[in-house]
């Protein structure tokens, strides 16, 4: 009984256990059938690893920030805005920027999956995929977000988008005081990850 | 009604662990070819989004508990793979292979860059929205599809019978509860609603806060 211990229902288990030696398997026999060619897999490693990644989303947000005609722009139809920019592409169809301000703090999810705005983010971390994320972060945002380190003054409300359909949502933050008069290079550098996903804020400058 | 991967709002789960914002995108080399093998899959077009998000939230729920995220995909796509007549059983377990008349489809490294930045978008000509921004509005309850009992859906269970108010309009979408079933796209419109968490919850974190989901019109009712 080598697959005991999954779900015989499923095809699945009819694959070797350990994930490495499952992919490894499928891959094989993929290949062998001539549906995949590993080197395109290469090319689509390498692109989200490298290529596509936060670094876009922050040149939006940095835009954003420098550019009021831009921001204005963004806020009104991102998908077109950033598809300018060449930041359209799969699981980034229907780009929604949403702008946090001193009244409200917006944070997004995935309850249903882990659906993420990957031309302008990149792959999302793990902890966006994790169980802990998807189940609590609808409930109790505020506990979340202080186990990332960020506490946000009572008077912000929090408003979470779980995105349920195919609408990928970008988290414009708050710009840090002490910047203004920067350009976009400069802006660059002080925009997270976690910021443009409402888990984080944007640095201080230094 | 539910399935396990309809999981807002759930106790339970420990604490949030964020790994560093300048973590490895793939942590170990398997989790991108599982991702890479899924993409190239799907270029195949034996299946569409819904239907793969579907076999995965069709795993037993000690599998999708069992498995990390990867493991998941991996699952989901063996068993897409069978059902929709992509490999048998025999070929999956290591037996002799045949190839595959889908072969002349096969992702080749110099159409990744456009199949990616090409996308798939979900938006279709359909129905004039029936609800206006700023209307008030209550979901569907419970949270399940109408074509197929336990079905693909995208009311979340914590979102089922409340009343929550429209806050955006994207126009007709493709409709997942039919698209995952073979039914067709049956676009609809699409609505960003918004909720007050004391709707939702009950007793929320804090007065005020709001949850939004993206929810087709058939989900929902005027008030």
């Amino acid at each position: 009984m080598p697959h005991d211990h999954h779900d015989h229902d499923h095809p699945h288990a009819l694959l070797p256990p350990d994930p490495a030696l499952r992919v490894k398997a499928l891959e094989s026999l993929l290949t062998a059938k001539g549906l995949i060619d590993p080197a395109a897999l290469d090319v689509i490693i390498d692109t989200y690893a490298h290529k596509i990644g936060p670094q876009n989303g922050a040149r939006v947000v940095a835009r954003a920030w420098a550019d009021p005609g831009f921001r204005e722009a963004l806020l009104e139809d991102a998908t077109a805005v950033v598809s300018k920019l060449g930041f359209y592409g799969r699981q980034g169809e229907h780009i929604v920027a949403v702008e946090n301000t001193d009244d409200v703090h917006n944070v997004v999810v995935c309850t249903l999956c882990s659906c993420y705005p990957w031309p302008l983010l990149g792959i999302p971390p793990g902890w966006y995929k994790s169980d802990a994320y998807r189940a609590r972060v609808v409930r109790e945002p505020r506990a979340v977000l202080a186990e990332f380190g960020v506490t946000l003054p009572e008077g912000q409300s929090v408003r979470v988008w779980d995105s349920t359909a195919e609408v990928r949502y970008l988290v414009i933050p708050q710009r840090p005081e002490g910047t203004e008069g920067w350009d976009e290079e400069a802006l660059l550098p002080l925009i997270t990850r976690d910021s443009m996903i409402g888990t984080g804020l944007a640095k201080a400058p230094a | 009604m539910s399935r396990v991967h309809d999981m807002g709002g759930r106790f339970g789960d420990g604490p949030v662990v964020p790994e560093p914002q300048d973590a490895l995108v793939f942590d170990e080399s398997w989790h991108g070819r599982a991702l890479a093998v899924t993409l190239a899959c799907g270029a195949l077009g034996r299946w569409n989004l819904d239907i793969s998000r579907h076999a995965r939230e069709s795993l037993s729920p000690k599998d999708y508990m069992r498995f990390s995220y990867y493991e998941k995909w991996l699952a989901g796509l063996a068993d897409l793979l069978v059902s929709r007549g992509v490999v048998t059983e025999e070929e999956l377990a290591g037996g002799v292979v045949s190839r595959s008349n889908l072969a002349e489809r096969v992702l080749r490294t110099d159409a990744v860059a456009g199949v990616l930045a090409k996308g798939g978008p979900a938006d279709r000509p359909g129905p004039a929205p029936a609800f206006a921004v700023g209307q008030r509005v209550r979901t569907r309850h419970p949270a399940r599809n109408v074509f197929v009992p336990g079905g693909h859906t995208r009311l979340p269970g914590y979102a089922a019978g409340v009343e929550g108010t429209v806050l955006r309009c994207h126009g007709a979408h493709v409709l997942p509860d039919s698209h995952a079933h073979d039914l067709g796209e049956q676009p609809e419109p699409l609505y960003t609603v918004v909720f007050d968490a004391g709707a939702l919850w009950g007793a929320p974190e804090r007065a005020g806060d709001e949850v939004t989901c993206d929810l087709w019109q058939s989900y929902l009712e005027p008030l």
